[in-house]
């Protein structure tokens, strides 16, 4: 069953026209690894499907919108626009992915939606989600003085409390050692297998697509591709991003 | 001056409104100025003080001298139309800030001019002075009664703002309604500085702002801890300003802000020796 489905999506950045008249649409429990050179547009594309940024064509649709709200759809933004140094602890930031899920009524907003405290069940759900990533022990410490791979983990463990059954992944491990990117890609994994969480996931590196990827999506210069895995390989688009350098 | 006169200067209503309505107002600036400098807008509340400045000329001009009632709407537009050039990204935001600080201020300079002179009373709007000994009773109710709103307001909504501090682009794609609590803060920032500059005068008043927070972050690591800690240093350096200020007949505003300096570098001493110790 489509979860998420892209008809016709044309987007511009800086008034140049980076992603064309794009369709595709993503099954329920896969991994689609988005792909393509700097520029082709795989960050704009992540920001319009979030509503970040408007489209100049076409329309994003999701399965499972209950009624008029907003489907909860987990983040993880591109290193580059975090916050670098921030008095907060990891605690406070997980937490903050709660707020999602509080839904909004028809006169745009609830009582309860409004409340000034996080519920007990909104604390056991960031608790849950830092233990889940591995840093319940580094709940009190300050933010910024995390390791780069502990702060991704706190990020997806603040997109966890904010997801519904999707996650929006921009460059994960950009900046990570390689110790660090396996391991993050290990709990990306394992959300996508066992928790079955639909996902999306920018990447850069293509030696990680045979061991997630279900789907691929390639937004190129001049043609797009998306389909399995197996079919991209099979495409000289394909073969050659996978081929590496191999002219 | 005598311990007894300065005790008894307490007592008086010229004094003592002032005083408490002072404690209300800090209270205020320090908890949102916590959002305010983390998101790089401290220089909002600079440019806001400066159109403060104009709306005081303004409103002795019509015979409402230091109305809250002209400076309200005047400032809050200001802050709101700042705001919204920053985020249409039309012009750089520091830039925007120069233009409506020197526009202001040149506004400001020729009603005032024009209306009484530019004389005593320009003083007293740029630097506080000896208008803080000049509120009436409504002037105190008002002060205080929106001074507290707004506090309550703050922390009704503290985790939005935190969120909004935080990652702007992460709140927007969760559906939280992050240029409305943008807004919201801008409006919290102007209804400050209205409240607060006639007493700390419109060119100190954004002290009351930034160093709390500034000074809490030194020490403090956690969000909650740098607001509690700016809430707390800044009610007292303001109490130790204007006590000193009235001891030693400076002015209370510029009294004010030595006070905040002093702690700030105190807490800069604390912080650097916190560190070299977590080290080894």
């Amino acid at each position: 069953m489509a979860y998420l489905v892209c008809d016709d999506l044309s987007f511009s950045y800086d008034g140049r026209k980076v992603i064309e008249h794009l369709s595709f649409s993503v099954e329920k429990g896969s991994l689609v690894c988005i792909v393509g050179e700097n520029g082709a547009g795989k960050s704009t594309l992540v920001k319009g499907i979030l509503g970040l940024k408007k489209a100049d064509t076409g329309s994003v649709k999701m399965a499972e919108g209950h009624g008029h709200s907003k489907p909860q759809i987990g983040y993880l933004p591109q290193q580059s626009e975090q916050v670098k140094d921030f008095p907060a602890s990891v605690r406070e930031v997980v937490r903050s992915g709660c707020l999602a899920s509080r839904k909004c009524s028809r006169l745009g907003f609830s009582l309860s939606g409004l409340s000034p405290f996080y519920s007990g069940f909104e604390k056991r759900q960031a608790d849950a989600a830092m233990e889940r990533m591995g840093i319940l022990d580094l709940a009190g410490r300050n933010c910024s003085e995390l390791s780069g791979g502990q702060k991704q983990r706190m990020l997806l463990a603040r997109g966890l409390c904010a997801a519904g059954r999707l996650f929006l992944l921009d460059e994960p491990t950009a900046g990570l050692d390689t110790a660090a990117t396996a391991e993050l890609y290990q709990l990306i994994s394992e959300l996508n297998q066992n928790d079955g969480m639909t996902i999306l996931m920018v990447t850069h590196d293509p030696a990680v697509l045979p061991r997630l990827a279900t789907h691929i999506l390639h937004i190129g210069q001049k043609e797009n591709f998306y389909g399995t895995f197996d079919s991209y390989r099979t495409t000289e688009m394909g073969s050659r991003f996978l081929g590496g350098e191999i002219k | 001056m005598t311990l007894e006169r300065f005790l008894y200067l307490f007592t008086r209503s010229y004094v003592l409104y002032p005083f408490i309505a002072g404690i209300a107002v800090s209270l205020i600036a320090a908890v949102i100025g916590v959002s305010l400098v983390q998101k790089r807008y401290s220089m909002i509340g600079d440019g806001l003080s400066h159109v403060g400045f104009a709306s005081l000329a303004i409103s002795t001009a019509v015979g409402m001298a230091g109305s809250v009632w002209i400076s309200l709407p005047i400032v809050t537009l200001s802050a709101v139309f700042l705001l919204r050039l920053r985020e249409s990204n039309k012009m750089k935001g520091d830039a925007a800030i120069a233009i409506l600080s020197t526009g202001a201020l040149a506004v400001g300079t020729i009603i005032a001019q024009k209306s009484t002179g530019l004389g005593g009373d320009v003083c007293n709007y740029m630097f506080g002075s000896t208008s803080i000994f000049a509120m009436t009773p409504g002037d105190f109710a008002t002060t205080v009664v929106l001074a507290l709103l707004m506090f309550a307001l703050y922390l009704f909504f503290y985790h939005k703002f935190f969120l909004v501090s935080f990652d702007e682009s992460f709140g927007k794609a969760i559906g939280v309604r992050v240029s409305f609590y943008n807004t919201f803060l801008a409006v919290l920032t102007a209804i400050t500085i209205v409240i607060g500059m006639k007493m700390m005068g419109a060119m100190l008043i954004s002290s009351l702002i930034v160093f709390p927070s500034l000074t809490a972050v030194r020490v403090c690591r956690t969000f909650r801890s740098v607001t509690v800690a700016a809430a707390i240093l800044s009610v007292c350096t303001y109490v130790v300003g204007f006590a000193l200020s009235i001891a030693l007949s400076t002015p209370p505003g510029a009294t004010i802000v030595i006070v905040d300096i002093a702690v700030f570098l105190l807490f800069c001493a604390i912080g650097a020796l916190k560190n070299r110790v977590k080290r080894g």
